[in-house]
């Protein structure tokens, strides 16, 4: 599977766009996982001003079959939700790197990009690992 | 984990397969909506050979079955297949089943959950009455068509025979797929067969189904999707509406209680038909965007009152529906429900079961006397 070479990737599908300004960033979830999820209905982020926390539950998304919980790729402050994403999931489908964005946040502490998967290492666990969703 | 006859047929058909009551089981091949879909306008091909078959055979049969289970097996005539319950000795739902009243016997179509807890009591009972039983669940597997097209797509796979059958009837016919027992049932809110067929023949069946029902607009179908379909129409399924915790009062499962015999849990039924029951299921249409899921609860006035059974979004209605589990006071006095879903609560309605019914065929048109 092909991932995007410019984004970091968490063990629980999430992606991370770090912007040239070295402050903010684009979080969203990857293609498998939209894939795995299937028939979304539901997607629940945090309101602008809020913190998240590297590793933590920041919101859910919830398709017919189950309810799966979104875990924080980097710590920072959200500064961006992208609200027509909640009105309209098959952005999710389309374009998960893309207009699928889900939250911009003021990333707090750049080097926990470093526990953070590159594109490679990303393909490779997901092909090791198929049935991990 | 056990896998049926089908298991590799499934993988090669891009199935995801998941857990199910101990069987590596299809939850879908593609998408869950289009398979609901496939069911409600075409025809769609399951595996149900997960679940338990077990025939009870000889003169004590009738014993047996009048022991075991609701429904009256005296009155049951030859050919006919009927709803009913297992119950505990405390009165409580130890599973559900569907009985057919076979010449030589009964044939008992189990959950695949309460299989090893159904045959415990089963063999017990035909111990001590002298009853033959056979666990037919290794060698004989099932497939059922379920669809508006089903009857078309029978006759084509040379299974005419069993398109004249009544809802609730079944037949037995050799055919190209060897000896089957065909029924006119399912667990989908659609017209459709539920086909016995021996082990070797199962993989033969299934694909000449969907080749056979190609241009039908046949596919597979998994347990996603029928679960879906089955909450539609309305159907309980064991675990969720009904399980050992619950009687079939506050199941609204008192029309499968169908039989004066000494059944196990009779005594109980009895003592509690006297009264009305203090919870009851109720169906629910809930707003919001969030599925209400099983053991969400339900909330009336601030206290919580209920529990919700089974929930999903109707992919026919496009809203979310439920049951739940209710008090009987709250549903009486017709207060104003709510659900709790994680962090929101949300409005419920009540409605009355089931969410969706087909149309039947109408008849032949008369000719009129002119």
């Amino acid at each position: 599977m092909k991932m995007p070479q410019d984004l970091k990737y968490s063990e629980h599908d999430e992606w991370i766009r770090l912007d040239a300004d070295g402050i903010h960033a684009w979080v969203g979830i990857t293609a498998p996982a939209v894939e795995a999820l299937s028939d979304l209905v539901f997607l629940d982020l945090p309101e602008v001003g809020k913190e998240i926390q590297q590793g933590e539950v920041f919101g859910e998304i919830e398709s017919v079959k189950a309810v799966a919980d979104l875990y924080a790729p980097m710590t920072g402050e959200v500064v961006g939700r992208n609200d027509a994403l909640i009105d309209d999931l098959s952005m999710l489908k389309k374009d998960p790197y893309g207009d699928g964005w889900m939250l911009k946040i003021r990333v707090e502490k750049r080097i926990e990009a470093d526990k953070l998967m590159k594109a490679d290492a990303y393909a490779l666990r997901l092909k090791s690992n198929p049935d991990h969703h | 984990m056990q896998k049926t006859v089908l298991n590799s047929l499934h993988a090669e058909l891009g199935a995801r397969l998941v857990e199910f009551a101990g069987f590596e089981m299809p939850v879908l091949y593609q998408d869950i909506t289009a398979e609901h879909q496939t069911v409600r306008n075409a025809v769609g091909v399951f595996d149900l050979s997960h679940m338990g078959r077990v025939r009870f055979t000889g003169p004590r049969a009738m014993a047996l079955a009048n022991r075991v289970q609701t429904f009256d097996a005296e009155s049951m005539q030859l050919g006919r297949v009927r709803y009913a319950l297992m119950l505990t000795p405390e009165g409580t739902v130890l599973d559900d089943i569907l009985i057919s009243r076979e010449t030589d016997g009964f044939l008992l179509v189990i959950n695949a959950g309460n299989r090893s807890a159904d045959l415990e009591v089963i063999h017990a009972e035909a111990k001590r009455l002298g009853a033959t039983v056979r666990d037919d669940s290794e060698d004989i597997a099932m497939v059922a068509l379920q669809g508006p097209n089903a009857a078309t797509l029978m006759q084509r796979l040379g299974l005419g025979f069993a398109t004249s059958l009544k809802y609730y009837c079944f037949v037995d016919g050799p055919s190209d797929f060897g000896n089957l027992t065909v029924s006119r049932t399912g667990y989908t809110g659609e017209d459709g067969f539920e086909i016995l067929v021996p082990r070797d023949h199962a993989c033969a069946l299934f694909k000449a189904a969907l080749q056979a029902g190609e241009d039908l607009g046949a596919r597979p179908c998994g347990l996603g999707c029928r679960d879906t379909l089955r909450l539609e129409a309305g159907m309980p399924l064991y675990g969720h509406e009904m399980d050992l915790t619950v009687n079939p009062f506050e199941a609204a499962l008192d029309h499968a209680l169908r039989s004066k015999a000494d059944y196990i849990g009779s005594p109980r039924i009895a003592a509690l038909s006297q009264s009305a029951p203090m919870r009851r299921l109720c169906a629910l249409f809930v707003d919001g965007p969030q599925i209400p899921r099983q053991g969400h609860e339900i909330v009336a006035g601030g206290q919580v009152v209920g529990v919700v059974c089974s929930g999903t979004r109707s992919p026919t209605l496009g809203r979310n529906i439920a049951t739940a589990r209710i008090d009987s006071a709250v549903l009486d006095a017709d207060a104003a429900l709510s659900v709790r879903i994680r962090r929101n609560e949300v409005g419920a309605q009540k409605t009355i079961l089931p969410f969706y019914s087909r149309k039947r065929a109408s008849g032949p048109v008369k000719e009129s006397n002119s």
